[in-house]
């Protein structure tokens, strides 16, 4: 494989209606962009909404014997698809789970680390917080998962391209706000300027899918993005439409970026973790 | 040279994102359209003229409701706008209503009045949106709300507010930027409960003042130190959280005694967009 060819769907959730969302993804992994791209990814709990606060215990599902899943895993034998939902643990505990799936199963399952609790976020009262970031090995190369506030996180994203991924997929759900600047939303412009210092710190490729919709009063921003390993956008998608976007990804980025700097080979994480237990043990 | 405090907003974002609230909030209603009362004043006008530019003319219907005392030029700017929207218009006189329950009781404070004016207001509001199937929009700006310069359950009531999170000199800057006339805009804000009452006066604060201050302590999250040290009196930014905190119940549902296991406000908590 020499190119990811990736598609990001900009879409409005509807709050807690499972159903009715299943049925949007399915509408959108059949559209001719969904068709021709080899992964499909979908924004923060794209199955179930943002703002559910106590809704959370009631869409809560267990993943792994979900039937809602079934026509998801149906279409990932196709091609593979990240969703986002409320995962309910065995221990009964709720995540923002972020799903990959492929080949007809649930691969992986990225558990939101880093819940915002707050200014208008209030995550923690309502989910438990995952406790990995963990790259995995898929039939498109390793990738690494982000959910939203994980990516504000430097460690987030560092563990990931030190595990190998050479692409990372961040499902965003991020109400637009601060029209007091010029042009986008300032947290659009914040998301975007975040991923490209990132993908070029890191020299990987950086997707961002953001959804978009209202839900009391909150507009999310939309604004979805790809930014190369030179911290180029490949990318930039339109605020506050529903759309899916295509990009193609091409690995030689990534060898010629890690080329010109080799960033990623001079990292030490040695040290860093000699001042990690350090700062922690102090 | 520097940004003016509060910044304006940009202007066509700020339509953009209040277009879609208010289309998507009708749209998950069901409901047919918009009711809002047209006192003639900016911030009635501009929430009329933004929700003209979102859903357009036919589904938004203004009430005007002048009192006996109302001054004139009021109901002469509403008609202006009325005509200049090409919406459809009611006009309701409240003065025999506010004057049957004030009869008898000609001690009656102008507040007491000014207040019972603007709840008579709100129920012919809700009235009229009942029977047109629309959802009462909301008048009350940023300023306002946070310093409680409003009757709650007056004109701080509504379904949906498009013009809540801007600023007095944000209200007049979108104003301009959709071109309402100069009479509305320019006019010294007034609630027109009695003659001669303008906000300013009452509240003893200019909105330029106030606006800066809250901006800098709401948005900015400064304390009122460094709100004083850049400029201002730090009698005016003491009155100011003054009047944010004890206006604080305006801004909230009734507290409820908590007695069971799930209260309603405290621990029942779903959004407004439940399921829609």
């Amino acid at each position: 494989m020499d190119t990811l060819k990736l598609a990001l769907v900009q879409m409005a959730p509807a709050l807690g209606l499972l159903e009715r969302n299943l049925e949007a993804h399915l509408a959108w992994l059949a559209t001719p962009e969904a068709r021709s791209a080899d992964l499909v990814v979908f924004p923060e709990l794209s199955l179930t909404g943002y703002l559910l606060q106590d809704l959370v215990a009631e869409v809560a599902r267990p993943i792994q014997e979900e039937r809602l899943l079934a026509p998801l895993l149906a279409a990932s034998r196709e091609r593979d698809i990240v969703v986002g939902m409320v995962e309910q643990s065995p221990e009964f505990l709720f995540h923002n789970a972020a799903l990959y799936l492929s080949g007809g199963r649930i691969h992986h399952v990225h558990r939101k680390v880093y819940l915002p609790t707050y200014g208008m976020f209030d995550e923690g009262r309502y989910f438990a917080a995952g406790g990995r970031f963990q790259a995995v090995e898929t039939r498109l190369g390793r990738l690494g998962l982000l959910i939203c506030e994980d990516a504000w996180h430097l460690s987030s994203s560092y563990l990931l391209a030190l595990q190998g991924a050479h692409t990372l997929l961040v499902l965003s759900g991020s109400p637009g706000r601060g029209l007091t600047g010029g042009g986008p939303a300032a947290s659009v412009q914040t998301w975007e300027r975040v991923g490209q210092v990132l993908s070029q710190f890191l020299t990987v490729h950086w997707a961002y899918v953001n959804r978009v919709g209202y839900e009391d009063g909150l507009a999310f921003a939309g604004g979805s993005y790809v930014s190369d390993p030179f911290g180029n956008l490949l990318l930039d998608g339109g605020e506050n439409v529903e759309a899916i976007y295509r990009a193609d990804l091409p690995l030689s980025a990534l060898r010629r970026a890690r080329t010109l700097t080799p960033l990623l080979r001079d990292e030490k994480p040695e040290l860093v973790l000699r001042h990690l237990e350090e700062i922690v043990r102090r | 040279m520097s940004q003016p405090i509060p910044p304006p907003v940009n202007p066509e974002l700020a339509l953009a994102m209040i277009d879609r609230f208010l289309q998507e909030e009708l749209s998950k209603t069901g409901l047919s359209g918009f009711v809002i009362g047209l006192s003639g004043g900016v911030d009635s006008a501009l929430a009329c003229a933004l929700a003209v530019h979102a859903v357009g003319p036919d589904r938004v219907l203004a009430v005007k409701m002048p009192y006996r005392t109302s001054a004139p030029q009021s109901e002469a700017d509403a008609d202006l706008l009325i005509g200049r929207f090409g919406i459809r218009s009611e006009w309701v006189d409240i003065s025999a209503v506010v004057d049957a329950h004030f009869e008898g009781d000609q001690g009656a404070s102008a507040l007491r009045r000014g207040n019972f004016m603007a709840r008579t207001r709100m129920a012919v509001l809700f009235d009229r949106s009942s029977m047109d199937r629309a959802l009462v929009l909301g008048t009350s700006n940023k300023t306002e709300l946070l310093l409680g310069y409003g009757t709650w359950y007056g004109d701080m009531a509504s379904s949906l507010n498009p013009i809540g999170d801007l600023y007095k000199s944000q209200v007049w800057q979108l104003a301009r930027h959709l071109a309402l006339p100069e009479s509305v805009v320019a006019k010294p804000p007034s609630a027109d409960l009695w003659p001669g009452q303008t906000d300013e006066g009452e509240m003893g604060l200019s909105y330029a003042e106030a606006d800066a201050i809250l901006y800098l302590l709401v948005d900015e999250r400064c304390t009122a130190q460094e709100v004083a040290e850049r400029g201002h009196s730090q009698a005016v930014v003491a009155k100011i959280l003054t009047m944010v905190q004890r206006s604080q119940f305006k801004r909230r549902l009734p507290i409820i005694a908590k007695l069971s296991q799930r209260t309603v406000g405290i621990d029942f908590r779903y959004p407004r967009d439940w399921g829609r």
